[in-house]
């Protein structure tokens, strides 16, 4: 009963700032509503027990609203609390898009036959899915890693306007690098 | 002998609540004593500042400024307290704990990440300049110390085997963390102070830039987000005594009453630093952060991963 009050609350929380942020008239508001439709999603998850995943869902995507929202107002380059702007744009293919794919998605849960749970669900969740990383899946997490850290350092590389050569020198040889701000380590 | 905990009825929240709200004031007490000291007036008036604080707050009136986001200005400055709370809920107080999950130690960082928003949300709230270059110098800060912070929690939780804060203190039994996890330790406190935008890490509120954050905060809003550091103060120094200093673990006394020593301790600590170190400007803190702490840390939770191993 309690479980389902809480379960339903969280849901209507979730859906209705996932609406809000189509909403508001701001770039800040529309950020948190979306941070605030993923911590109700996570905090959901604590129902099904899976507690290690929800709270990491909370932790990534409240840091991660935060750093958007900068990003977000500093491509705008205004201040969207003075000048309120829509938060919409391709209107209509972003409605079509959106409905159709949670007609599909919500169809696909409805009307497929799920199979009957035959064995015992897992003691610890929280285990079990650390084994599921860890385990026999750790060589694809191994071979992932490294793919991802080389993307990322490739994408700044590339989207870098300075590179090793304006802050060493043609030579690489500059004892201290040319940096326009200095960092704290005494450089 | 390990102790087992027990999570008592949501209703104790209350007093929970309440002993954090003491705890915090103790430190808002601490300090005035500190800056009275500073400025040469008697330790008396000094403790008595923060009642004379809220007093003088309460009856202020609240400062409005051209076009601000109240909610979201609202929802910034509230928050801190109650995510200091929702902290506290996982910390055992010797046998009794209000929250005993499975994964206490995500949760507190699930929390810490909230402070990210809500300072930054107090920041831009009002719609001024140097409150919102306070939320922006928070973030900077924020991206400094939020990783070396994430794996100083991974260190108890890699020994204890176990992300459960009654495993954690219950692995502590022979020796305390902070003993031979100091980096990890220093880690931690030091983010305590930075996400209670504290001491040196408190340029998100400096001077400089006419309080930042704090700079358009008036009457019980501005209490609100000042009880809100010192309460966020006190949770952080709550947390690491299961995580790092054994717990309620002591002679004599009762596990409870060891909590709240360890507690008023460390809080009363990082009250003393605030006067005792320059600001950490962000910019530079973040290079730190990245090209220190980080290393650090990391090698503190290698090595204790490999005690672990070992061990086990």
């Amino acid at each position: 009963m309690l479980e389902a009050v809480v379960f339903w609350s969280l849901s209507t929380v979730a859906v209705a700032a996932g609406i809000a942020v189509f909403v508001v008239d701001s770039m800040a508001r529309a950020t948190y509503a979306l941070a605030v439709s993923f911590v109700a999603v996570g905090l959901a998850l604590l129902l099904v027990e899976l507690d290690y995943v929800g709270l990491v869902t909370v932790l990534m995507m409240v840091m991660e609203m935060a750093v958007m929202a900068v990003y977000m107002i500093m491509f705008m380059g205004m201040n969207p609390a003075l000048m309120p702007m829509s938060m919409v744009h391709g209107h209509r293919t972003a409605i079509v898009a959106g409905v159709g794919s949670f007609v599909l998605l919500a169809a696909g849960a409805l009307l497929v036959p799920w199979p009957q749970r035959r064995s015992q669900p897992a003691p610890d969740a929280t285990v079990a899915l650390g084994d599921a990383l860890m385990g026999s899946k750790m060589l694809v997490m191994m071979t992932v890693s490294p793919v991802m850290l080389a993307t990322i350092i490739a994408g700044v590389t590339l989207a870098s306007a300075r590179t090793r050569y304006d802050r060493l020198g043609d030579d690489l040889d500059r004892r201290t690098p040319d940096d326009p701000q200095r960092g704290g380590v005494g450089r | 002998m390990a102790e087992v905990v027990v999570q008592v009825a949501p209703a104790w929240a209350l007093l929970a609540a309440l002993l954090t709200a003491t705890v915090a004031l103790g430190g808002a007490g601490l300090d005035g004593v500190l800056a009275a000291r500073l400025g040469g007036r008697p330790a008396r008036a000094g403790a008595a500042t923060p009642i004379t604080e809220t007093a003088r707050l309460l009856r202020q009136r609240r400062r409005t400024t051209l076009a601000a986001d109240k909610p979201l200005w609202r929802i910034g400055v509230g928050g801190l307290g109650v995510v200091a709370l929702l902290m506290v809920a996982v910390v055992p107080l010797g046998r009794w704990t209000l929250l005993d999950l499975p994964v206490g130690v995500v949760w507190f960082n699930a929390m810490d990440v909230m402070v990210w928003a809500l300072v930054w949300l107090a920041g831009w709230g009002p719609n001024a300049v140097h409150s919102l270059v306070g939320g922006y110098r928070f973030l900077a800060q924020a991206l400094a110390y939020e990783l070396p912070l994430m794996f100083a929690l991974t260190a108890p939780a890699v020994a204890a085997e176990s992300l459960r804060l009654a495993d954690v203190v219950a692995a502590q039994q022979g020796l305390w963390f902070v003993v031979w996890m100091p980096v990890a330790f220093g880690v931690y406190c030091l983010s305590v102070v930075g996400f209670s935008v504290w001491g040196p890490l408190a340029p998100a509120a400096g001077a400089d830039i006419a309080g930042g954050v704090l700079s358009e905060l008036s009457g019980p809003d501005r209490l609100l987000l000042l009880a809100g550091r010192y309460a966020l103060l006190t949770a952080g120094a709550a947390f690491a005594v299961p995580m790092f200093l054994g717990g309620g673990a002591g002679p004599l006394l009762p596990g409870w009453a060891w909590v709240l020593i360890k507690t008023l301790l460390l809080v009363a600590a990082l009250v003393a630093v605030r006067r005792r170190l320059p600001s950490l400007r962000p910019d530079r803190f973040v290079e730190v952060g990245w090209l220190v702490l980080l290393p650090a840390v990391l090698l503190q939770v290698l090595i204790v991963a490999v005690v672990a191993v070992m061990g086990g």
